[in-house]
């Protein structure tokens, strides 16, 4: 029998499981509309409701100058738009009941001759009393009260860095998140996906049918995946569109480098969806394990909370998530026009996941019972 | 590597095409399989008859080269079990009692995909689907999904799928299990007519009416090959006669039959005493040595591959 029609039969073997999984997706109208909402849901989501600029904080100010320039620094702050004053307090006392209560999360005190010492010497301190509990609302409120507090300094300084933002100059939380969902929805899907499709077909006793035929491992494997990679690409370009037209974000790089590095990364998604199927014995565990893996990924990817301050081990974990390396392509080649160089390095780390995912799944997936 | 259709290792078209020496299966400190040795021949419907967790679906499954056996050895459609497993995929059909259909595709979707993945060239497959939907006599069931079928509908379109790619050999595992006795009767019309044809059928049942209805048998408890043989083979060997009997007062004359040592069996079936006796002893004579005039009337009744399957299981289970 030759190579060719081996090959043939092969292609007619793998097609055969590829257009089953599609007319099954296409019979299951929950999952189709869940592969489709789900990324517009969530777009909507991270872009609107998770804003990390700290914008409107609840201030109270205890002015014991009660001058010209003290009224001015109270005003100067406001148009910020930073702070929002909700009212005068006139001791400490008031300040603490203020925070406390969550009136307030910033308290200003002016101290008395203030004018006066500014005019005097050219600098006067004021003190920012701050609620601590939220390390976000620090750094906001003090970095916004330095910045007015420099500008209102006669003296200038001596030295002064002036911060020029590239690639995201209105620093919009969603230029920064939308990218990195990209990511996340694919992982999520992708992963759950693989791993509830094989999943499926040993709960309901197909998979044994499928086991007594002579089609081959690899055969069953392209054949369920293909489908999903369609999927992924789908919804990855319906998450930048979106992004796009609500969120004005930009696509600065090349799409054919984003879409063929996304193809690797789905790939190593699909490979350890396959894994956790190899472990699961029903779509509930398969669709746990999934669930199980998606917080890693949030946490510690680089998705929420930047990488560069995670403590050591946390990163060296990260390094094993597709998703980390992911991460750093979808926003270099989408915000900064990064090239194959450029990413090369993420890339060659997303195909050594492949590797071994797909390997030991394909190791642990056997054609045997028991 | 493809199977070939007929490679040197094929075998002959002759001898046996089951053939097993000592096979055996543990599980863990379990032993579901014990020293299997049998023969099936080409063309025969062969039945594989078992309570219950007997082995009989872990004999079948290392047969198909889906399990490894622990022990022993054996060929299938001319193949090594343990070397050429998936030689002996391409050419076996495999029905589980769960039907194994997709039941979110319709018949055809079912049947197209079975065909590809056997690898039935694109040309020869609507051809082939057809002939399986007419011999089932599903052509107009064609269209419907497989999950709104009923249970006999169901088991028929299993068999159309397993059988899709023509393979000489067909393996069964308690093929009716939950299905109506009308679908029973016509789908081991459909499975005389594919033996007919030169299909070999390994089928197992618990069903004794099934039973009757194979060329040979193979009985299995716990996991050991207890007899081998046609139906009438195995109920002769085991030597037992059979009578009904009416009786006055059924239950105590039923207790007192069953403290004989000649008697094999008292079952009861309405108003009726089934007597079983061992040993060749005339169960009607017995009867009325020992009730009198309590036995109303008696008859002769045909042995059963039943009669014999309960006593075989009844002297094995005894301490």
């Amino acid at each position: 029998m030759s190579a060719g029609s081996a090959v043939a039969i092969a292609a007619t073997r793998t097609l055969a499981v590829a257009r089953k999984e599609l007319l099954q997706l296409r019979r299951d109208r929950l999952t189709l509309a869940m592969m489709v909402a789900l990324p517009m849901f969530q777009l909507l989501l991270f872009g609107y409701a998770i804003d990390t600029d700290v914008r409107h904080i609840a201030a109270v100010v205890w002015d014991q100058d009660r001058s010209a320039a003290s009224r001015d620094f109270v005003q100067g702050l406001r148009v910020t738009g930073f702070y929002d004053f909700v009212g005068e307090v006139h001791d400490k006392g008031e300040i603490e009941r203020a925070l406390r209560a969550g009136r307030a999360r910033v308290a200003l005190v002016i101290p008395p001759r203030y004018e006066s010492n500014l005019r005097a010497s050219g600098s006067a301190r004021l003190q920012l009393i701050v609620d601590g509990s939220d390390p976000q609302t620090v750094a906001s409120a003090t970095g916004t009260a330095q910045g007015l507090a420099a500008a209102r300094s006669r003296k200038a300084p001596q030295i002064s860095v002036e911060p020029v933002n590239w690639y995201n100059p209105d620093l919009k939380t969603s230029t920064h998140i939308v990218p990195g969902l990209v990511g996340i929805i694919l992982t999520m899907t992708m992963v759950m996906l693989t791993a509830m499709a094989i999943a499926r077909e040993r709960e309901r006793g197909t998979l044994e049918q499928l086991i007594v035929s002579p089609l081959r491992r690899g055969e069953l494997v392209v054949g369920k995946i293909a489908p999903y990679v369609g999927m992924g690409f789908l919804q990855m370009t319906l998450i930048l569109l979106l992004g796009r037209i609500i969120f004005g974000v930009p696509f600065r790089g090349s799409v054919l480098l984003l879409y063929a590095a996304a193809l690797v990364f789905i790939a190593a998604n699909l490979a350890l969806g396959l894994l956790f199927s190899t472990l699961a014995r029903t779509q509930q565990q398969a669709m746990q394990m999934s669930f199980f893996f998606l917080l890693p990924n949030i946490l510690l990817s680089g998705f929420m909370f930047p990488w560069e301050a995670m403590p050591k081990p946390a990163q060296a974990l990260s390094q094993a998530l597709p998703l980390t390396h992911f991460l750093r392509i979808v926003r270099g080649v989408v915000l900064k026009a990064a090239t194959f160089a450029d990413i090369s390095v993420e890339l060659a780390w997303l195909a050594a996941l492949v590797l071994v995912l797909a390997t030991t799944a394909t190791l642990r997936f056997s054609k045997k019972l028991g | 590597m493809i199977p070939d259709a007929a490679g040197p290792r094929s075998g002959a078209d002759s001898g046996p095409i089951i053939r097993t020496e000592h096979l055996s299966r543990k599980f863990g400190e379990l032993v579901a399989v014990r020293d299997v040795s049998l023969e099936v021949h080409r063309g025969e419907i062969f039945g594989v008859l078992g309570p219950n967790g007997a082995g009989k679906s872990t004999t079948i499954r290392m047969l198909c080269g889906i399990l490894d056996p622990s022990g022993g050895r054996g060929t299938v459609v001319g193949f090594d079990l343990a070397r050429d497993a998936e030689r002996i995929k391409a050419r076996i059909g495999y029905m589980t009692q769960r039907f194994s259909l997709y039941e979110d595709l319709s018949v055809v979707e079912n049947l197209r995909f079975y065909a590809g993945i056997y690898g039935i060239p694109r040309a020869r497959r609507e051809p082939r689907i057809d002939q399986v939907l007419e011999r089932g006599g599903l052509i107009d069931q064609r269209t419907q999904i497989a999950g709104t079928l009923s249970g006999g509908w169901k088991q028929r379109v299993a068999l159309a799928c397993a059988t899709i790619h023509e393979p000489p050999l067909l393996f069964l595992d308690e093929p009716t299990a939950g299905v109506d006795p009308v679908s029973r009767r016509d789908f081991w019309e459909q499975i005389h007519a594919l033996a007919a044809s030169g299909t070999t059928v390994l089928v197992t049942t618990h069903y004794m009416d099934e039973a009757e209805r194979c060329h040979r048998l193979a009985f299995i408890f716990r996991g050991t090959l207890l007899d081998v043989g046609t139906p009438d083979e195995i109920v002769a060997r085991r030597g037992l006669r059979v009578a009904e009997l009416q009786v006055d007062d059924a239950v105590p004359a039923a207790a007192r039959l069953r403290a004989l040592p000649e008697v094999d069996e008292v079952a009861h079936y309405g108003h009726t005493l089934r007597l079983a006796t061992l040993r060749g002893v005339d169960p009607e004579q017995l009867a009325r040595s020992q009730l009198g005039d309590h036995v109303v009337s008696s008859r002769p009744a045909r042995t059963t591959v039943e009669d014999a399957f309960v006593s075989m299981v009844r002297r094995e289970a005894a301490p």
